[in-house]
């Protein structure tokens, strides 16, 4: 699904990100964990097209990064730190924008199954400020799925949410990962890292260190792990 | 001592040569004008200036359009050497225009007469408008790309203006005007020298101001490895 | 098509939001309200040369509710990132450049569409007239081409509300003074052919700067 190789970013003559190697497969979830600065939203706005990688390869379902963009962005969906969605509009308002940018065909019915996947049916008519954060990320990621992208893209989608809505969140990624989409979420809460994906990379100083299959791993192999590389401070 | 002068010498010396010659000109060979008198004489100057002044903005939209399509930093320190020093001149051709404004209408600003003042005063806050936006933006790659956008659009915008303000007053849209002044040979000789020499100075203004942006910006980018 | 139908989905984004909370509208129009009884003070409008200020005052009203509504119309994409939505679309960068066109020429038109029956009851003239709709149709889509791209600029900048009429006014000058001529010479009721080639000139202006904006927007709203 992605395929990166020798990825380098800079901005002007700080590098975000060194060299970074990486492949995901289909249908995977993968999880990026690093401490702040790591380069891990580099990386993924880099993914989400939003960014231009400085050199080096990336490529998504096949499709070359630099040349194919645009159809790529029909295969992505983006959730990230902002909500990106517009305070004014209502739920149901915003889902239908973006379905429309996104040429979404039977908008209605999407829009009417997303709402309910998503648990936002009673507050389809609310405008967007009214919500509460855990449910804004929700209508966030509702607006990332609502062209069926093959690929979700989440930057610490789990920042600012209480108990509850972190376990509706975790309940809503799993069944957009069993619906084969392939998913890359950051964080730097090692715990959420553990408890949901089957792979787990480590980012530090814009490099990826260690990759690991999820099925071995318990939150405090992962610590022990984590803070060998970070903890150390292994930077260039 | 030859050998040693690279292109900033030379033009330094070209510049410094040319410019008591023209001084020379402008007050000593060229006759006095017979209607104004010896205040005709900033004439020479003023149109220079201003000659300078959209020539420098003209070398700030081929600066701006290089960088956007190559990315070249070096592209934009040259953009913003021909603000600076465009701007330097623009200021000189607006003080001497409006002195010789008031000489020949007896007005310090005759909005209606000299459609020429109003239009180099536009170009002048174009300019500050340029400075401007850089001095607010943050982030070196997005002020280069910024103002490279804005040097186009307001570039085109003057053809516009200047035509705008002279149709605007009734008068017949004309590149040069001579205002019924008679120019003599010696004026025209003098007049145009003045012209070269102002040129000269520009390039060698900007010469120098490109290098010192080249090594800022060197200096900038060693900064930020040592961070 | 699908070109048009994501222009317009942008349009209609903004419409609908504004319509919910009428924030921009109702600012522009106590706004344009105040620049007329600053006027009226000003120039003592209840006098004989009413027909000579009025172009000067109306077009000076628009320029600067525009810039008012210009800056709010970019501001609504920076919050929550909603820009960055836009740039996830698969679409070409210059859908976002005319939506959002279209819809500060729609905004705009309708605070000016508010205000000419107001300024020709407080002026004592008739400015509903056909010629002057046209010009006034044509000055506004100057000011949004052009404005739309400096739009953009300034609001990534320190001084957002000031930045804007730094950058717009010396270049939307040659609308203003077309604008001004050609209201004049409607209320004056001269010939149309003794104004005709100001509306040509902004047809010109309109044209040409409509084509140097959409080009450049990518340069200016790209990462």
């Amino acid at each position: 699904m992605i395929e990166i190789q020798g990825l380098v970013k800079s901005f002007g003559h700080t590098y975000a990100l060194r060299d970074v190697d990486l492949k995901v497969g289909e249908g995977q979830f993968l999880t990026i964990v690093g401490p702040n600065g790591a380069g891990k939203t580099t990386l993924l706005r880099i993914l989400a097209t939003l960014l231009k990688p400085t050199s080096g390869l990336v490529n998504i379902d096949g499709l070359h990064l630099a040349s194919r963009s645009d159809e790529i962005r029909r295969r992505i969906g983006f959730v990230s730190h902002q909500s990106l969605t517009y305070d004014k509009l209502t739920v149901e308002e915003n889902l239908r924008f973006y379905g429309r940018l996104y040429d979404v065909v039977g908008l209605e019915e999407r829009v009417d199954s997303l709402l309910q996947l998503v648990g936002l049916r009673a507050r389809r008519h609310d405008p967007a400020r009214t919500l509460s954060r855990g449910m804004q990320q929700r209508l966030s990621i509702a607006r990332a799925i609502i062209h069926q992208p093959s690929l979700l893209l989440l930057d610490e989608p789990y920042t600012g949410l209480d108990q509850q809505a972190a376990e509706m969140l975790r309940t809503l990624l799993q069944t957009v990962n069993e619906e084969s989409r392939t998913v890359v979420m950051t964080t730097h809460n090692l715990q959420r890292a553990v408890e949901l994906c089957d792979t787990v990379a480590i980012l530090t100083s814009g490099r990826i260190v260690c990759e690991m299959k999820n099925e071995n791993l318990d939150l405090n192999r992962l610590r022990e792990i984590y803070w060998t590389y970070v903890g150390n401070g292994v930077t260039s | 001592m030859i050998r040693r002068l690279g292109i900033g010498g030379v033009l330094n010396w070209l510049s410094a040569l040319s410019m008591m010659a023209a001084l020379y000109l402008v007050f000593l060979y060229a006759p006095t004008e017979a209607v104004m008198g010896d205040v005709q004489r900033i004439f020479y100057f003023h149109v220079s200036s201003a000659w300078v002044g959209f020539f420098a903005f003209f070398v700030t939209l081929i600066g701006g359009i290089a960088y956007l399509r190559g990315q070249n930093r070096d592209w934009d320190t040259v953009a913003l050497s021909s603000v600076e020093i465009g701007i330097t001149f623009t200021a000189m051709a607006v003080i001497t225009g409006s002195i010789w404004a008031k000489a020949t209408w007896n007005a310090w600003w005759p909005w209606q007469q000299e459609p020429r003042l109003v239009l180099v005063s536009i170009l002048l806050l174009l300019y500050l408008a340029y400075l401007m936006l850089r001095a607010f933006l943050e982030g070196e790659e997005r002020k280069a790309r910024f103002a490279a956008v804005y040097g186009i659009v307001a570039f085109i915008s003057v053809p516009f203006t200047f035509m705008s303000i002279r149709w605007w007053q009734g008068l017949h849209p004309v590149v040069f005007e001579r205002e019924g002044m008679n120019l003599t040979p010696k004026m025209l000789a003098t007049f145009l020298f003045c012209l070269a020499t102002f040129t000269i100075l520009y390039f060698t203004l900007l010469l120098h101001r490109v290098r010192l942006g080249r090594l800022e910006d060197r200096l900038r980018g060693l900064r930020e490895q040592l961070r | 098509m699908a070109f048009l139908r994501k222009t317009l989905a942008i349009v209609w984004k903004d419409v609908v939001a504004e319509l919910r909370t009428r924030e921009m509208f109702s600012s522009m129009l106590v706004f344009a309200l105040l620049v007329i009884v600053i006027f009226s003070f000003s120039f003592d409008l209840r006098v004989e040369n009413i027909v000579q200020v009025a172009p000067g005052v109306l077009w000076v009203t628009f320029a600067f509710s525009s810039t008012l509504e210009l800056s709010r119309s970019l501001a609504v994409e920076m919050e929550n990132g909603c820009l960055d939505g836009l740039f996830l679309a698969p679409m070409d960068r210059s859908v976002i450049y005319f939506g959002k066109m279209l819809g500060n020429l729609v905004f705009i038109s309708t605070i000016e569409a508010l205000m000419l029956p107001i300024f020709s009851v407080v002026f004592n003239l008739n400015l509903i007239r056909p010629l002057l709709l046209l010009t006034v149709f044509l000055g506004t889509t100057g000011f949004a081409a052009v404005g739309t791209l400096l739009a953009a600029m300034a609001v990534n900048t320190r001084a957002r509300e000031v930045m804007l009429p730094v950058l717009v006014f010396p270049i939307i000058l040659p609308v203003v003074i077309s604008a001004v001529k050609v209201t004049g010479g409607v209320l004056d009721g001269a010939a149309f052919s003794e104004f005709a080639h100001w509306i040509q000139f902004l047809v010109a202006f309109d044209v040409i700067f409509l084509v140097v904006s959409y080009m450049t927007f990518d340069f200016v709203v790209q990462g």
